[in-house]
C-alpha cells in the first residue's frame, strides 16, 4: 500500500464555517436577451446554515478489505469510493474517466459484483471487499482475463483498461459471456475512445471459454 | 543477429503495465502533501467579471487559497508560438483581467487540503458579472467569416483561396452537377483521461505531472509564461489516456496548476471535470462547407468548387486543412477552393482526429456519391474514372498512391459485388439495408526530431526521446525500429518516452510520429553503433544523440500523402429510423506496417472514431449563453461496445522510397477519414435520403 | 457537494423515524449521490437503507411482489421476473449500464430525477431544481424534452425505463410511513408538474417504499418493451413504449400500453388501449389507434420529431409483442 498521498481530516478545521445564503437570481432571464449590466449570481450559493455537519468536514472511520487487505481509514463522508481507492490510499490503477457514472472506467468489484466507484460513498461500505485492478495477479501470473486483453490487443490508451477488465470479470461471473454479441451487451457500460472494442470482446470471449 | 523486427505483430510491450494498473497517467502522480485544486468557470458566455466573494470561501474548512484575477500573479507571458499554435491571435491569459470571453472560461481557482473541500468551496464562490449575450451559432447573421490572416500568403501552408483553370464556369457549362451544402456538428475529443496537472516547485524549478501529447512545447511554454529558463521546467507524462489532438496544445490549466503551487508552496493536483472538458480544451470546430461537383455524361469531372467555413474563437485564428484534399484527390482541370473562418464567443477549437481532412472529404465523398447516383455509374467505378496520374493540385508526381487498389481490396472483402445499386432497394426482413463506400486520404507528414540510444555493457540498449504514446503503440514500434537497427531481440532494448529533459521530438499527432522519431531513432541507434565501433570496449556505455528529418530535396519533388478506402453497411429501421452500422471495411496504403497487429487496432479504433462522427457526437451550444448543454458523458454520446459490428482493416502493399527511410507515412488519422462519409453514403442507398449534417440521427431519417 | 452526516438503519421502524425528521434515504446511490456532487441533490443527513430486508423477489398468488431494494440486475435476472414478466426483466436491462444496474434498487430507480440538462446546472434557471426560477428548456434546447403532461414551468422527461414497465402493467406501490402502511397504483407515484415542478411524487414524508406489487395476467407475456435512441445501448430513451396485448381467437380482448421518453411522468395511454379491443391485431389497426397517442401532445422548438416517432414507436412495439424477444 502506499503512503497516503492525501491530507484528508488533517486539515484546519472550520467548525462554524461560512453562512451564505442562498440565491435565486440565475443566468438566464426566461430566454430572453440578457442586459449588458445584469448581475449574474456564482452557481450553488450554499444553504450551510442550519445543518450541523455543514461547517466542518467531519470524518468518520470505514473498514474495508481491499485486494484481501484490510485496511482502516478515516475518511469524509462525501468522498466516492473511488476517491478513497485513489487519493486516500494511493490505488491509481482504478480511473476517473467522468464521475458521472457515463462511462465506466472506475468500475471494480464490491463483494463481487461490478459498480462504478464513483457513484458509491466509501463511508456505506463498512466492512466490504473491493477488488480492484491492482489485485488481479497472483504471484505475479497475470489473471487470465489479463492475459487475454494484452493478447487481442484489448486495449489501446490503457486507460479504461482496468475498468474494462474488472468489468469483464463481473460479465463473465454473470454468465453473460456466452456469444460476442452477448458480450457486445453486457460489457456496453464501458466506454473505450480508442476503439479497442472487438479486441476486448475477444479477450471476454476467450477468458470466459478458460474460466 | 535479429532481422525483420519490423513487420512483427508483437504485443504491446507496455501491455502488462496497463492492464496490471501499473501504467501511471497524470493524475496518478500523487505527491506528499499536496493540495488540489478545482477551476471555476465563468457562468456566462462573454463579459465581465464584477465581483468575487473570496473572503466567505477563504474560511471554508480545508481552504488555503482562492486565487482570481484580482490576486492572481501578473505573469510574464512571453511571447511564445509553437506550429501548434494557431499562427494568428494570442492564447488566453489566464486570471490576468477581468474578461469572459466564452462560458466556462476561468475565473477562479480555489485550493484546499482535500477535493471533497476543494470542490466544495469552488461551488460556493459567489461571483457576479456583467453579462452579454455572446455570438455562438454559425448561422446567426450576425457571425460574419474574415479570410484566415496566416493562409493569406501565397506560400501558406493552408491556403485561404486556390485555383486552377476556371472552376465557376466550368461549373456552370457541365451537363451534370452536384451543388450541395453539407455541416459538421462541434465535436469533442473526449478522451477517457481527463486533462490533469500536478505541479511541484523546488526554488525555482517546476516540476509538471501533466497530460501532454507534446512535452517539450507543455515545458517552452510554460517556462515563457512563467519566465523561467526551459531548462527550470520539467514535464513528465510516460503515459496519456487518450487525447486525438485535445492535449496538443497546453491550456490554461496547467498554468493554473502552477501558479496554485507557487502560491500555496506545495504541489498541487489539478484535474479537470468532464464537464470543463467541453469548453477548456479545444475541439473539432462545427464547419459548413458548399461543394460543388460538374461532370461530363460520362463521369469524368470538369469542375469542383469547395467552400468551406470552420468556427474560430475571438482571441485566436485556429486554422485546419478543410480544403486540402478537395485539390489533389480527383483528376479535374478546374477546382477553386476557399477556407474562411468564423470568429464566435467560444475557446478556440483544436486539432483533432483527422483534422480538416476528416471534415472536407466528409463534403467532397458525398458529393461524389451524389454525382454517381445522377450518372448511374457505380461509386468506384466514378472514382476509377477520374484517378489522377499526378498530384494536380502541386503538380508533382506522388510519393505513392495506392487508392484504387485500396478500393479493390476492400470492395471485394465487403462484397461490393452483392450491392444492388437502386437506394433503398435492400432489405433484410423489415429493415432497409444501405451500401455506401468513400475514399480517404491524409497528409504523409515528417517533422524533425531527435532521439538519444546508449548501449550498456550487458548488451542491452536504451533509447529515449520526448515523444509520447497516447495508445497507437509508440512504445512498442520504435522499440521495434531500435531492435531491427541495433540487431537486438526487442527484450533487450529499453525504449522511454514523455520526459521533457529528453531529446526534443515534435507533437504526438498529425500521423507523423513513426515517421518522425521512428527515424530519429534509427539514426540515434546507427550512429550509437558508429560510435561503438569507434571506440575501444572499455566496458562503459557507449551513447549517441541523432536527429532525423525529411530530405528537403525529395519533399520538394514529391507529394506525400496516405490514402484509403471504406465501405460501410448499415441498417435502418423503417418504423423508428434506428441506424446501425452492420460492418465496415477499410484498406489503406500507408507504405510500411511496422506492427500489424497495433497498426490494425489502431485503424479500428479510427474508424470507431469515424462512426462516432458519422452517428452520433455533437456538442450543442444554448445560443443564449454559450453553455455546451450535453457536456457530460451519457449526453455526448461515443459508440460503446454494442454499437460497433465487425470491423476490418486491411493494408495493400506499398513500398514508398521517399517518405522517409522507414518508408512509413502514418494511420492514426486517415483510419477516422472516410468512415463518416461512407457511412452517409449507405444511409443515402438504405433510405433513399440524403443527409447532409453530420451526425446523422434518428429524426433525420425518420420522414423516410 | 455539501457536507452531510450519513447514518444507518437496520429496521424499517428506524428508518421511517429518520426520515420523518428530514433525512433522506440513501440506497443505490446512482442518482442521489450524481446529483449531490453536482450540489442540486443538498441534504444534510442521509439515512442508508441498504441493510434492510427488502429485497426479496417472490410470487404471491398471481402477484410478482418486487422488494424495494432489490437491484436492477437481480430482478431482471430472477427466473420468475423473466418467466411471469418478460416485460418487466426486458426494461431493466435496456436500461443503464451493467455496473449501474447491479447498484441501483427499484425503489431508488422509480425516484430518479429528470435528466434535463438545466436541471443539473446551477447556473441555469430551472423551476423544479430552484421554484420560481424559471424553465432554461422551453425556450432553450429541448430536443429530448417532453410532448406529454408539461407545463409553462417544466418540460422535463421521466428517466425510469422500467417505470414504464410498470404502470403499463397496472403495478402497485406498498409504501409505510409514520401513519402506517398504505398501496397504490405507481402510475399514481408520479405527479404532474403544473406549477410545482419541484415535487415529483407523492410520497408523504417519512414514507418508505417497501415493494412493488406487479398483477399477474393473460397479456403480460406477450408483452415488449421497446426503446428507441441513438446509441444501441447505455443511453436514455428518445422514445420507449411497452405494450401487451391478450389476444384470443385472433382478437385483442387486453391491450395496455404505457410509453416513456415523451412524457413528464411514465405516460399510460388508455385510449390506444381501448381503440385495440376488439380488433384484429395487425399492422393497420395499431397505426390507427397510435395517432390518438398525440392527443394533448405540445410539442417544444427541438422535439417535433417525437411526434412522429411515439406512434412509430407504439405500432412497432405492438408488433413485436407477436414476435419472440
Amino acid at each position: 500500500m502506499h503512503e497516503l498521498a492525501d491530507s484528508s481530516g488533517t486539515g484546519a478545521e472550520q467548525p462554524d464555517g461560512p453562512r451564505l445564503v442562498r440565491r435565486e437570481v440565475l443566468a438566464l432571464g426566461g430566454g430572453a436577451a440578457l442586459a449588458a449590466t445584469m448581475p449574474v449570481s456564482a452557481p450553488r450559493a450554499a444553504a450551510t446554515g442550519t445543518s450541523p455537519a455543514a461547517g466542518s468536514t467531519a470524518t468518520v472511520p470505514v473498514r474495508l478489505v481491499v485486494n484481501g487487505r484490510e485496511v482502516s481509514v478515516e475518511v469524509d463522508p462525501r468522498r466516492s469510493l473511488l476517491d478513497v481507492l485513489r487519493e486516500t490510499l494511493g490505488l491509481t490503477g482504478t480511473k476517473k474517466g467522468c464521475n458521472q457514472g457515463a462511462c465506466g472506467a472506475c468500475t471494480v468489484l464490491l463483494n463481487g459484483r461490478r459498480i462504478v466507484s464513483c457513484l458509491t460513498l466509501a463511508a456505506m461500505h463498512e466492512g466490504a471487499e473491493i477488488k480492484t485492478i491492482e489485485g488481479l495477479e497472483t504471484n505475479g501470473e497475470l489473471h487470465p482475463l489479463q492475459a487475454a486483453f494484452v493478447e487481442h490487443d484489448g486495449l489501446q490508451c490503457g486507460f479504461c483498461t482496468p475498468g474494462q477488465i474488472m468489468s469483464g470479470i463481473g460479465c463473465i461471473a454473470e454468465g453473460h459471456a456466452a456469444s460476442p454479441d452477448e458480450i457486445r451487451f453486457w460489457m456496453s457500460g464501458n466506454i473505450c475512445r480508442c476503439g479497442a472494442y472487438p479486441g476486448i470482446v475477444a479477450a471476454v470471449a476467450d477468458a470466459a471459454k478458460r474460466a | 543477429m535479429t532481422t525483420n523486427v519490423i513487420g512483427n505483430p508483437l504485443p504491446r510491450v507496455d501491455g502488462r503495465a496497463k492492464v496490471t494498473g501499473a501504467a501511471r497517467y497524470a493524475a496518478d502522480f500523487n505527491q506528499g502533501g499536496q493540495a488540489y485544486a478545482v477551476i471555476v468557470g465563468a457562468t456566462v458566455g462573454l463579459g465581465r467579471v464584477t465581483g468575487i466573494e473570496t473572503a466567505p470561501v477563504e474560511k471554508m474548512p480545508g481552504v488555503v487559497a482562492v486565487i482570481t484575477h484580482r490576486n492572481a500573479p501578473r505573469l510574464p507571458y512571453a511571447p511564445h508560438k509553437s506550429y501548434i499554435d494557431p499562427a494568428t491571435g494570442e492564447r488566453l491569459h489566464v486570471l490576468q483581467d477581468d474578461q469572459v470571453r466564452f462560458y466556462g472560461q476561468p475565473v477562479a481557482i480555489v485550493v484546499a487540503d482535500t477535493l471533497d473541500q476543494a470542490e466544495r468551496a469552488a461551488a460556493a464562490l459567489r461571483v457576479s458579472y456583467t453579462a452579454e449575450r455572446p455570438l455562438v451559432d454559425p448561422a446567426d447573421p450576425k457571425a460574419r467569416p474574415v479570410v484566415p490572416e496566416a493562409g493569406k500568403q501565397p506560400d501558406a501552408r493552408l491556403p485561404a483561396d486556390t485555383a486552377r483553370g476556371n472552376a465557376d464556369s466550368a461549373l456552370a457549362d457541365a451537363p451534370v452537377k452536384v451543388d450541395a451544402i453539407y455541416e459538421i456538428a462541434r465535436e469533442n475529443h473526449n478522451p477517457m483521461e481527463p486533462h490533469a496537472t500536478v505541479a511541484a516547485w523546488n526554488g525555482n524549478r517546476l516540476t509538471l505531472w501533466s497530460k501532454s501529447q507534446f512535452v517539450v512545447n507543455e515545458q517552452a511554454e510554460i517556462a515563457a509564461v512563467f519566465g523561467l529558463p526551459p531548462e527550470n521546467v520539467q514535464v513528465i507524462c510516460p503515459f496519456i489516456g487518450g487525447a486525438f489532438g485535445t492535449s496538443l496544445r497546453t491550456w490554461p490549466h496547467v498554468t493554473l496548476a502552477a501558479m496554485a503551487a507557487r502560491q500555496v508552496e506545495r504541489p498541487v493536483k489539478l484535474v479537470l471535470t468532464r464537464k470543463q472538458m467541453f469548453f477548456m480544451t479545444g475541439h473539432r470546430p462545427r464547419t459548413l462547407q458548399r461543394m460543388a461537383l460538374g461532370a461530363t455524361a460520362d463521369g469524368k469531372l470538369t469542375s469542383i468548387v469547395h467552400e468551406g467555413t470552420g468556427e474560430t474563437s475571438r482571441y485566436e485564428e485556429f486554422m485546419e486543412a478543410l480544403t486540402s484534399v478537395t485539390t489533389f484527390l480527383y483528376s479535374t482541370p478546374n477546382v477553386r477552393t476557399r477556407y474562411r473562418l468564423l470568429p464566435l464567443d467560444i475557446g478556440t477549437p483544436n486539432h483533432m482526429r483527422g483534422p480538416g481532412e476528416a471534415s472536407g472529404v466528409f463534403a467532397l465523398e458525398c458529393a461524389v456519391d451524389e454525382l454517381s447516383y445522377k450518372l448511374g455509374i457505380d461509386p468506384i467505378d466514378l472514382r476509377r474514372r477520374n484517378e489522377p496520374a499526378i498530384d494536380e493540385g502541386e503538380n508533382k508526381p506522388f510519393s505513392s498512391r495506392s487508392l484504387m487498389k485500396c478500393h479493390d481490396l476492400a470492395a471485394e472483402r465487403f462484397g461490393w459485388s452483392r450491392r444492388l445499386p437502386v437506394p433503398r432497394s435492400m432489405r433484410d426482413g423489415r429493415l432497409l439495408v444501405g451500401m455506401g463506400m468513400a475514399s480517404a486520404s491524409y497528409p504523409a507528414f515528417h517533422a524533425p526530431a531527435n532521439a538519444r540510444a546508449r548501449l550498456l555493457p550487458d548488451g542491452t540498449a536504451e533509447v529515449e526521446v520526448a515523444a509520447s504514446d497516447m495508445g497507437p503503440g509508440t512504445y512498442t514500434s520504435m522499440t521495434q525500429v531500435a531492435a531491427e537497427t541495433l540487431g537486438l531481440p526487442v527484450e533487450r532494448v529499453r525504449l522511454s518516452l514523455g520526459r521533457s529533459d529528453y531529446p526534443p521530438a515534435p507533437s504526438h499527432g498529425g500521423s507523423w510520429t513513426m515517421a518522425s522519431v521512428g527515424s530519429a531513432i534509427r539514426a540515434a541507434c546507427m550512429a550509437v553503433q558508429e560510435e561503438a565501433a569507434r571506440r575501444p570496449q572499455d566496458g562503459r556505455p557507449v551513447e549517441a544523440t541523432a536527429s532525423a528529418q525529411r530530405d528537403p530535396d525529395v519533399a520538394a519533388r514529391f507529394s506525400m500523402h496516405s490514402f484509403g478506402a471504406v465501405f460501410a453497411e448499415v441498417a435502418v429501421d423503417p418504423d423508428v429510423g434506428t441506424i446501425r452500422l452492420r460492418r465496415a471495411v477499410g484498406a489503406y496504403g500507408i507504405g510500411r506496417v511496422v506492427n500489424p497487429r497495433l497498426a490494425r487496432s489502431q485503424c479500428i479504433g479510427g474508424m470507431i472514431g469515424g462512426i462516432g462522427m458519422a452517428l452520433m457526437e455533437r456538442t450543442v451550444l444554448d445560443p443564449r449563453d454559450g453553455r455546451p448543454v450535453n457536456a457530460h458523458m451519457a449526453d455526448y454520446l461515443l459508440p460503446v461496445n454494442l454499437d460497433i459490428p465487425q470491423l476490418e482493416a486491411h493494408f495493400v502493399e506499398e513500398i514508398d522510397p521517399h517518405v522517409n527511410a522507414l518508408g512509413v507515412k502514418g494511420l492514426g488519422e486517415i483510419a477516422l477519414v472516410g468512415m463518416a462519409p461512407a457511412i452517409a453514403n449507405a444511409v443515402f442507398h438504405a433510405t433513399g435520403k440524403r443527409v447532409r449534417s453530420l451526425p446523422i440521427r434518428i429524426e433525420d431519417v425518420l420522414s423516410v | 457537494m455539501l457536507p452531510f452526516t450519513l447514518e444507518k438503519v437496520t429496521s424499517v421502524q428506524a428508518a421511517i423515524a429518520a426520515a420523518s425528521s428530514g433525512r433522506r434515504f440513501i440506497a443505490g446511490g446512482t442518482t442521489l449521490i450524481d446529483l449531490m456532487r453536482e450540489e442540486v441533490e443538498q441534504p444534510a443527513h442521509l439515512v442508508d437503507i441498504n441493510t434492510l430486508p427488502l429485497s426479496e423477489i417472490r410470487i404471491e398468488g398471481s402477484d410478482l411482489v418486487i422488494g424495494a431494494l432489490a437491484r436492477m440486475a437481480d430482478v431482471a435476472a430472477h427466473s420468475d421476473v423473466q418467466r411471469l414478466h418478460p416485460l418487466v426483466a426486458e426494461s431493466l436491462i435496456e436500461g443503464a449500464s451493467p455496473q449501474l444496474r447491479n447498484m441501483a434498487s427499484i425503489g431508488g430507480n422509480l425516484l430518479q430525477r429528470v435528466r434535463c440538462p438545466y436541471f443539473r446546472m446551477h447556473d441555469a434557471p430551472c423551476n423544479k431544481r430552484t421554484p420560481n426560477s424559471g424553465c432554461a428548456a422551453i425556450e432553450g434546447l429541448n430536443a429530448g424534452h417532453a410532448i406529454l403532461g408539461t407545463s409553462d414551468h417544466c418540460v422535463a422527461t421521466h428517466p425510469s425505463d422500467v417505470a414504464v414497465a410498470l404502470v403499463a402493467l397496472d403495478a402497485t406501490m406498498q409504501v409505510r410511513g409514520p401513519r402506517g402502511e398504505r398501496s397504490f397504483p405507481v402510475e399514481e407515484l408520479f405527479r404532474l408538474p403544473g406549477d410545482t415542478p419541484h415535487l415529483e411524487h407523492t410520497l408523504l414524508p417519512g414514507e418508505l417504499i417497501l415493494a412493488v406489487r406487479v398483477p399477474g395476467g393473460p397479456s403480460s407475456r406477450r408483452a415488449r418493451y421497446l426503446k428507441v435512441r441513438d446509441r444501441a445501448s447505455y443511453e436514455f430513451a428518445l422514445v420507449s413504449a411497452a405494450a401487451a396485448l391478450d389476444v384470443e381467437d385472433g382478437v385483442i380482448r387486453q391491450a395496455r400500453l404505457a410509453v416513456g421518453g415523451v412524457g413528464t411522468r411514465p405516460w399510460r395511454l388508455r385510449m390506444v388501449e381501448k381503440a385495440l379491443i376488439g380488433k384484429a391485431p395487425d399492422r393497420k389497426i395499431f397505426e390507427t389507434a397510435a395517432r390518438l397517442a398525440l392527443e394533448g401532445a405540445r410539442p417544444l422548438s427541438g422535439n417535433h420529431y417525437k411526434l412522429e416517432l411515439l406512434p412509430r414507436t407504439i405500432v412497432r412495439a405492438f408488433e413485436m409483442t407477436g414476435e419472440a424477444a
